[in-house]
């Protein structure tokens, strides 16, 4: 799932940077499809070609190529709103057919307001910078946001292509009509009761899963190996998350102290003799290249480290969220067999409470087995995943140290040559 | 002050007086009249040396008068301080450094030598040298400051710290004080070495030759009473500096003041961004900690054997990035921070030697003045006809005479003093702040080549995941 992330923003410095984020409207063109998903099928491809950030929100367009006959066009284009996104995911949560899936984590919510907050502080101390380094610190700043919101695209791309991929998930009517219907959908952006509403649901599910942790007891060992291991994982991840987030964001803050640095050994440079000054001036020019790199280097590391493990952080919480489902499947299935036993002890009903008992049984058996495949796929997946992600991690390093050793050795013989 | 003929009008005079043969008087001559070639050769020899052979001497021709003496002997010295160790307990304590000193200067009875000297006995060289040369017009180069905090927390810990400071021993924070210590004291040894005139004086070959124990420099300590009046006396001078201005007759001098100003201003700037990207890093490298930590618990819960030994090398592998990322730090910092800082110090005491120059100014007018006043007097008494003021008001007129000329004349050699020790500061100083730079950039891109090798043995881990 990385494979587009890397494609759309592995690099945002090469990117002609927009105007600035807070100004309105923005808009990216995005390379065309995607290839991972071609790969299985192509029957039905989903990519968003094109992303508009307004003021609050930011708009998707959304687009669809399809041979699949349900649809009744072959190719079309909506445009959909993040609300949209999170709408759609609660539809696969609530759908009990579901159960045993994992369902594809809902896209985060953009949020380019520390990327706004950033530029107003540095709009309010621009007094303290000299021209220069304001508009340094701006382009860098422009930098970011662009590449957040190019992440944010990606996250949303990243949402729909597994649901389109995914063998079950792309027959839900659900689905076609966020990808077809040209109206809007009728989910309103949050406001606040949904918000509450929100919290309300996430507080339930939480309680649910320490209630039935604490009650139903498991029968299966496989299970409760899973909800272990899940619920530790889930813990490690999120520490490592935050902790990678808080390093790449010293990182950029690394960067940037360059530019003062750079800036001011200009300055130095304009007092001195003529040969001095060239030497400093180049030093000062190998101090903003060093800059660039090593702002590189943060994003990549947010790209490749933090994001693969910010992405198995929500979908080990998406896998959680199953065997919760499924311990309240089971919670069901014990209360049927009750029921039974109660109407076996009094005679009555009892075929309609055996039924009942069945069913349950029935739903409770169909289910484990399918969290099993589900949980196992999991695994892999994610192996799989932390590989690639670890592997690119470690080849964009060196590809950086290498071209920063290179910029060095490069201006060190410059320097020296420089009387 | 302004009848003080004991200052002598060249400074060099009692150099001359001490230097024990005749090879000596006209090495300290030669050294004298051809101060910057001369250094700059030193200079090149000490570079080369400090890279790790001992010295060796090279003359570098890039001006046309250096070929004149391009045959004539470098200053060559090279004194390193190593060795801090802490002597005594609680707070009486104090930290010796051994300073090994290396020379070929035939001044010296041996080529190599080295003695234990404790911080104050630096700061009473310092204070030494000051009082000698300042007066001239030199440029002393700073010494270190007393930092009353860190030296207290270093007298309270109670392990002697015996070791290197730069290994990493638990108390880092004391062993980079002392680090930091040294490599300022070093350097302020090596200045001193590299003057032409501050070098061959006897305190300073005493201090380092000597084998006793220097006298306790008691001045020095911040808490004695010399310590209070020197607070004094310098309060007098800040005023003195403020209140007083000098109409500058030289444009030379004006335009330098102008310059020293500005470059001050300059370097500040330029020494507060070095300082915070030194402290990024740092802070970088704790972080990379916090995240070699938080993988290492991740690995530890991973069920997957490769991908959790992968997880373990990445958690490996960022906590040597949290070295590097540390020892980039340091790089920064003692390259081209203190360095910057050290300038800044150098700064200091140009402006001290300018403002030296403005006190011998206000001296020879102030003779000027009594002069006239004197003259004044006089013709008062011819026409009051009073005999015997007459002749009194003419002696008192022959003395303010020579104290005029005197101050002129040392108001003239300070000058020119100055303007050669500046010459002779601008050129080591830009070849100091070149080597600064390109010793940054070289360790910088040593540090990428270890990171280069760091990620190259992790890539094969990453690959062998499944």
């Amino acid at each position: 799932m990385m494979d587009c992330v890397e494609e759309t923003n592995h690099d945002p410095l090469s990117v002609q940077p927009p105007s600035t984020p807070s100004s309105g409207d923005q808009k990216i063109d995005k390379k065309k499809p995607n290839e991972n998903v071609s790969l299985a099928d192509n029957s039905l491809l989903v990519d968003i070609s094109d992303a508009l950030s307004e003021k609050e929100k930011v708009k998707f367009t959304v687009h669809t190529k399809t041979t699949l006959p349900e649809f009744q066009k072959s190719e079309f284009i909506v445009v959909r709103q993040h609300e949209e996104f999170v709408w759609l995911h609660d539809r696969y949560e609530e759908n009990e057919e579901y159960a045993g899936y994992i369902i594809p984590p809902a896209p985060p919510r953009p949020d380019f307001d520390a990327s706004r907050e950033k530029l107003q502080r540095l709009g309010e101390g621009e007094g303290a910078l000299t021209r220069e380094e304001f508009l340094k610190m701006k382009e860098e700043l422009e930098d970011e946001y662009l590449a957040t919101f190019k992440k944010t695209v990606a996250m949303h791309e990243v949402f729909l292509q597994r649901l389109a991929a995914h063998p079950v998930f792309r027959n839900d009517s659900h689905l076609r009509v966020f990808l077809e219907y040209e109206q809007d959908l009728c989910a309103k952006p949050r406001g606040k009761m949904d918000l509450i509403g929100g919290l309300m649901r996430s507080m339930t599910t939480t309680t649910d899963e320490i209630y039935f942790g604490a009650t139903v007891r498991d029968v299966n060992d496989f299970f409760e190996q899973e909800t272990a291991f899940l619920q530790e994982y889930y813990s490690h991840l999120k520490e490592a998350v935050a902790k990678v987030d808080r390093m790449t964001t010293k990182h950029k803050e690394v960067a940037d102290a360059h530019i003062k640095l750079s800036s001011c050994i200009t300055q130095l440079a304009t007092r001195e003799q003529p040969s001095t000054e060239r030497f400093l001036t180049r030093a000062a020019e190998t101090f903003d290249k060093c800059r660039k790199i090593e702002g590189r280097m943060a994003s990549d590391q947010d790209l490749k480290l933090a994001d693969t493990l910010r992405y198995y952080m929500r979908d080990a919480h998406a896998a959680k969220a199953v065997l919760v489902r499924r311990l309240r499947c089971l919670a069901a299935y014990e209360a049927a067999n009750r029921n039974l036993e109660k109407a076996r002890a009094k005679n009555k009903d009892v075929h309609a409470a055996e039924q009942a008992q069945a069913e349950a049984c029935a739903k409770f058996e169909q289910l484990s087995a399918r969290a099993r495949e589900e949980l196992i796929d999991f695994r892999t997946r994610r192996v799989a995943a932390f590989r690639k992600s670890l592997i690119d991690l470690a080849e964009l390093e060196i590809k950086h140290a290498r071209t920063q050793q290179e910029l060095f050795r490069k201006s060190l013989q410059v320097l020296k040559e420089c009387q | 002050m302004s009848d003080g003929p004991d200052t002598p009008p060249f400074s060099t005079v009692d150099i001359n007086n001490d230097s024990r043969d005749d090879e000596d008087l006209f090495a300290s001559a030669v050294q004298d009249v051809n101060l910057d070639p001369d250094v700059n050769g030193a200079r090149e020899g000490f570079e080369k040396a400090t890279l790790g052979d001992l010295p060796s001497i090279t003359t570098t021709l890039s001006s046309p008068i250096m070929e004149e003496i391009a045959t004539e002997r470098a200053n060559n010295i090279i004194i390193n301080v190593t060795e801090p160790q802490k002597i005594g307990e609680g707070m009486s304590s104090y930290v010796a450094y051994r300073v090994l000193t290396k020379t070929n200067m035939p001044i010296f009875n041996k080529h190599e030598f080295a003695v234990l000297r404790r911080f104050s006995d630096f700061l009473g060289l310092h204070e030494k040298l000051t009082e000698k040369y300042l007066r001239s017009g030199r440029i002393i180069p700073p010494a270190p400051e007393k930092s009353i905090v860190g030296t207290t927390k270093l007298k309270m810990t109670s392990t002697p710290s015996t070791e290197s400071a730069n290994g990493n021993a638990s108390g880092s924070v004391q062993s980079q004080f002392v680090e930091r210590r040294r490599a300022a004291l070093e350097r302020f040894l090596n200045r001193v070495a590299q003057h032409p005139v501050l070098c061959i004086d006897p305190d300073f070959r005493e201090f380092l030759e000597s084998d006793t124990e220097l006298p306790k420099a008691t001045s020095t300590s911040a808490l004695s009473g010399a310590g209070v009046l020197r607070l004094f006396n310098k309060v007098g001078e800040t005023v003195n500096k403020i209140t007083y201005r000098m109409d500058e007759s030289d444009p030379w001098f004006e335009e330098r003041v102008c310059r020293v100003e500005a470059l001050e201003s300059c370097l500040r700037r330029l020494h507060g961004a070095c300082e915070a990207l030194a402290l990024e890093r740092r802070e970088l490298s704790a972080r990379a900690h916090e995240v070699a930590r938080a993988t290492a618990a991740l690995s530890g819960a991973d069920p997957h054997a490769p991908l959790s030994r992968a997880l373990s090398h990445t958690a490996d592998l960022h906590e040597k990035i949290e070295h590097l990322r540390l020892e980039q730090s340091n790089t920064d910092f003692f390259v081209l921070t203190e360095h910057i800082k050290d300038y800044l110090g150098l700064i200091g005491a140009i402006k001290d030697v300018f403002h030296e120059r403005v006190k011998v100014f206000q001296n020879w007018q102030h003779a000027q003045m009594q002069l006239t006043k004197r003259r004044e007097n006089k013709a008062k008494a011819e026409l009051a006809n009073r005999p015997e003021k007459i002749e009194q008001a003419a002696n008192e007129i022959i003395e303010w005479e020579s104290k005029v000329e005197r101050g002129q004349q040392e108001f003239d050699t300070i000058s020119r003093v100055i303007k050669k020790e500046l010459e002779r500061w601008e050129e080591v100083r830009v070849e100091e702040l070149r080597a600064a730079v390109l010793r940054h950039l070289d360790e910088h891109m040593k540090h990428q080549a270890q990171a280069i090798r760091y990620w190259d043995a992790f890539l094969p881990e990453a690959r062998a995941i499944k």
